[in-house]
């Protein structure tokens, strides 16, 4: 709990309402002794100071126990001093298509526990010092699933094709919820295979198409990352990132596929990995991934995680009206070559149907005309085309790293994505005036300049929620440089501000 | 207006002198250039095979994918610009093979799409291997005792599934096929059609004479839309017939059922979304958005 914006995950617990007996057992190591425990002592059965509140009974009195998470979401409001029409409000919301005396039933669960939280408040059992911020009420409140899903829309995505996989799979709900609106083409394919042949296929038709997986999905699509290196064809690829390998732990988080979203796919071809580590990053860089998409026709990954999906977080706004959407279709005339050879790799990207000319793509190796060849003359002329050419100007166009903190740092900490809210927090209570923090949202290409940036510092740490500091790699061939310092993290778990703060303490001098 | 609209002129063609392909190839231009389609219009999806090379041969927009992906680009392109015309040309192996899970779905999904499977029965391209429509003892050098696999049966899946249009043809009767075929692109719905095609190289069995043999034309008092018979037929071995074997109901397709072409018929490349829907849908996350009639949240 904070009186100002605050995203990062913390070890520290400051309200805990144990709902079950392996609640407090489970998380004895993050309770302090400024915990508040709310709930039913006799329950909880556990030998520590908590508030002693019977959920259960209160529960059972109104007719169910399945009640008592409703009397103790009231108890919270009541607490934090929320009206109770808000309560009931949001009641109506959630079980309104249950019916009136399910809704009735909740209306009076809740206002129990509203309640008795505002007479916790008013004894003074229980105290919350928290400033109201009158702005606040106008804020945006979203996850990073949400967030991505609107850069999607914005960016002028219409098309999506993905099969479910956790943590992945809300971005294709969020977009599906939306597709009435908007007429996007929703299809849950039989498999990720299908997923991106279909994404590239809707692109060729002139569509704007993403496919949404985790790692174990991508596994099944890299053949389609290749296809779209070969015929030039855009695609946006999201990643949101679980531990591995294999089914690995589903349901946590991790930045262990960056490596793999880098180097996949059969041959050489060029392609952008962009990784948001904000709420308003993931709508402007996935919004930017389609123009960029559209713009270099290639496959443009979002790289998020578990973590960054699934937590919510206040954002004042998105700005999405000042967000171009970039399209880069042309009209073909009757000599139209799909892939004409030109000074800066990119051909101009017709689509069937619109103007007079035949648009063939083959992943073959093509000439010009998008008819397969074995000509080493045409393999040489296409590789140098859509490979090196092409490289050059997307490298030209990559998104610098942010630093965040001090200008005059000694020591700089590297990180890239999701890892963001941690960092920024920890540095920020580290207090230093000689430590930064260079956050890469783009994490590949990298422009070798960056090495400048970080040489101003004799210190480097490089942090990332995986077990081999893949990006540290990444960053090594871009620029020679290497870390001084690793803090690595695969538990499954995201960096906790306290965990970092005691790293930095470690190992700034 | 015509077949001739199709022809690419003098081209080297990379298929055996004899191959079937030549004539479904043939067949495919006749039937186009027969219904007036442009070839500006037409897409053709191929995957990867001898016959997947066909868009290669004629001209037209094309698609040549990856080895079994032809259903996912098709219904893909079919679903963002309906007015295309969209047409899959691959092989057995292609479909029935590598592309075998998509087959069974994209036949759930019932896009508006003509599917011409050419069906020879071995894999040419790789020098001569089991398909999956092999039959049991077919010897090649890695089955050198036979093949000990059940073939596939492309048709009775298909009737399995519901497909809206199941046809099979013989490509050794080039009139037939190309009416089947025309048949085919002018179905609404997903349109199958098997095409019995010998590989002069590798399939020294299922030949010309041989198609011949053990195939018939289904009569005109056949009725393709009873789906029992259309089973029996689909089962039928000995001699297998030949025509539209099944015919669905009349259903609503892919493209319908997305509601996508509800408001408009506009390709997506015509659309853009709106800016004032898209501030709308985020102000919707706005803390709570009942706020504003109801004062402060804190009371």
């Amino acid at each position: 709990m904070s009186s100002k914006r605050v995203s990062a995950f913390i070890n520290r617990i400051d309200i805990l309402v144990p709902l079950d007996k392996g609640a407090i057992p489970h998380l004895k190591e993050r309770i302090t002794k400024d915990t508040v425990i709310l709930g039913d002592k006799g329950q909880a059965a556990a030998d520590i100071p908590m508030t002693d509140i019977p959920f259960g009974n209160i529960a059972l009195d109104l007719g169910k126990s399945v009640f008592e998470n409703v009397v103790a979401a009231g108890t919270l409001l009541g607490l934090f001093g929320i009206k109770p029409e808000l309560l009931d409000e949001v009641l109506k919301g959630q079980f309104g298509s249950k019916g009136e005396e399910i809704v009735k039933k909740n209306i009076e669960a809740g206002r129990a526990g509203l309640e008795k939280g505002q007479a916790l408040a008013k004894a003074g059992t229980v105290r919350i010092e928290l400033i109201p911020d009158k702005n606040v009420a106008n804020e945006l409140f979203l996850n990073g699933t949400e967030a991505l899903g609107i850069g999607a829309i914005s960016g002028g995505c219409d098309f999506i094709s993905s099969y479910p996989m956790s943590p992945a799979t809300g971005v294709l709900t969020f977009i599906a919820q939306q597709s009435k609106e908007f007429d996007i083409v929703i299809d849950q394919a039989e498999d990720e295979i299908a997923a991106i042949n279909a994404g590239l296929g809707a692109w060729y038709a002139g569509a704007r198409a993403m496919v949404t997986t985790s790692g174990g999905g991508f596994a099944l699509m890299t053949e389609g990352v290749s296809l779209s290196g070969m015929i030039e064809t855009p695609i946006v690829i999201h990643i949101g990132q679980r531990p591995g390998p294999a089914t690995g732990l589903p349901t946590r988080t991790e930045q262990g596929d960056l490596s793999f979203a880098v180097y996949s796919g059969h041959g050489d071809f060029p392609r952008i990995v962009l990784a948001p580590g904000t709420i308003k990053d993931a709508t402007v860089l996935t919004h930017k991934a389609f123009n960029l998409a559209d713009r270099f026709q290639i496959p443009v990954f979002i790289l998020s995680d578990q973590f960054f999906l699934d937590s919510y977080t206040t954002c004042p706004d998105l700005e999405v009206e000042k967000l171009p959407v970039e399209r880069f279709i042309t009209k073909t005339a009757k000599d139209y070559k799909r892939y004409k050879l030109t000074s800066d790799g990119i051909s101009p990207r017709g689509i069937p149907g619109y103007g007079e000319g035949l648009v063939c793509v083959d992943s073959d190796e093509h000439d010009e005309t998008g008819h397969i060849t074995e000509s080493e003359a045409v393999r040489n002329a296409m590789m140098d085309k859509r490979l090196v050419k092409k490289a050059a100007a997307i490298l030209k166009e990559a998104i610098p790293p942010q630093i965040i903190g001090s200008k005059d740092y000694s020591t700089i900490i590297v990180g890239w994505g999701s890892t963001h809210s941690a960092i920024a927090e920890a540095i920020e209570n580290l207090g230093r005036k000689d430590v930064a923090f260079l956050y890469f949202t783009q994490v590949f290409p990298l422009q070798a300049g960056v090495a400048d940036t970080i040489k101003k510092a004799k210190n480097m740490i490089l942090v990332e929620n995986n077990a081999s500091g893949q990006f540290g790699k990444i960053l090594q061939l871009a620029t020679g440089m290497v870390p001084h310092h690793k803090i690595l993290k695969s538990s499954g778990a995201p960096f906790t501000v306290e965990e970092l703060v005691e790293d930095f303490r470690r190992l700034i001098k | 207006m015509g077949k001739e609209d199709f022809d690419m002129g003098a081209i080297d063609i990379a298929w055996c002198p004899g191959c079937g392909d030549f004539a479904i190839l043939n067949a495919l231009k006749e039937a186009l250039g027969e219904l007036g389609k442009k070839p500006e219009n037409t897409v053709i999806i191929s995957g990867i095979g001898q016959a997947a090379k066909t868009p290669h041969y004629l001209k037209c927009n094309f698609f040549n994918g990856l080895h079994g992906r032809t259903l996912s680009p098709a219904m893909a392109v079919k679903a963002s610009n309906p007015e295309l015309d969209v047409v899959i040309t691959t092989g057995d192996g292609d479909m029935y093979g590598e592309g075998g899970n998509h087959f069974l779905h994209a036949i759930r999904r019932n896009t508006n799409i003509t599917v011409l499977i050419c069906n020879n029965m071995v894999y040419g391209l790789t020098k001569g291997q089991a398909s999956p429509t092999s039959e049991k003892g077919f010897k090649t050098p890695i089955q050198y005792k036979g093949v000990i696999l059940e073939p596939f049966n492309p048709m009775s899946v298909a009737i399995a599934l519901d497909a809206s249009f199941v046809a099979r043809a013989n490509c050794g009767d080039l009139q037939q096929t190309k009416e089947i075929i025309k048949k085919a692109i002018q179905h609404k719905g997903f349109a199958l059609v098997d095409i019995f095609q010998p590989c002069v190289v590798y399939n020294k069995v299922n030949t010309y004479p041989w198609f011949k043999q053990h195939t018939y034309n289904l009569d005109e008092r056949y009725d393709p839309s009873d789906k029992k018979e259309a089973f029996m037929k689909a089962l039928e071995m000995d001699k297998m017939p030949l025509g539209i074997i099944y015919l669905s109901r009349e259903k609503k397709t892919f493209e319908e059922n997305i509601g996508v072409y509800d408001r408009s018929n506009d390709p997506l490349f015509k659309r853009k979304h709106d800016i004032k829907k898209i501030m709308k849908m985020i102000d919707n996350k706005r803390l709570h958005a009942a706020q504003s009639e109801m004062g402060s949240l804190i009371g």
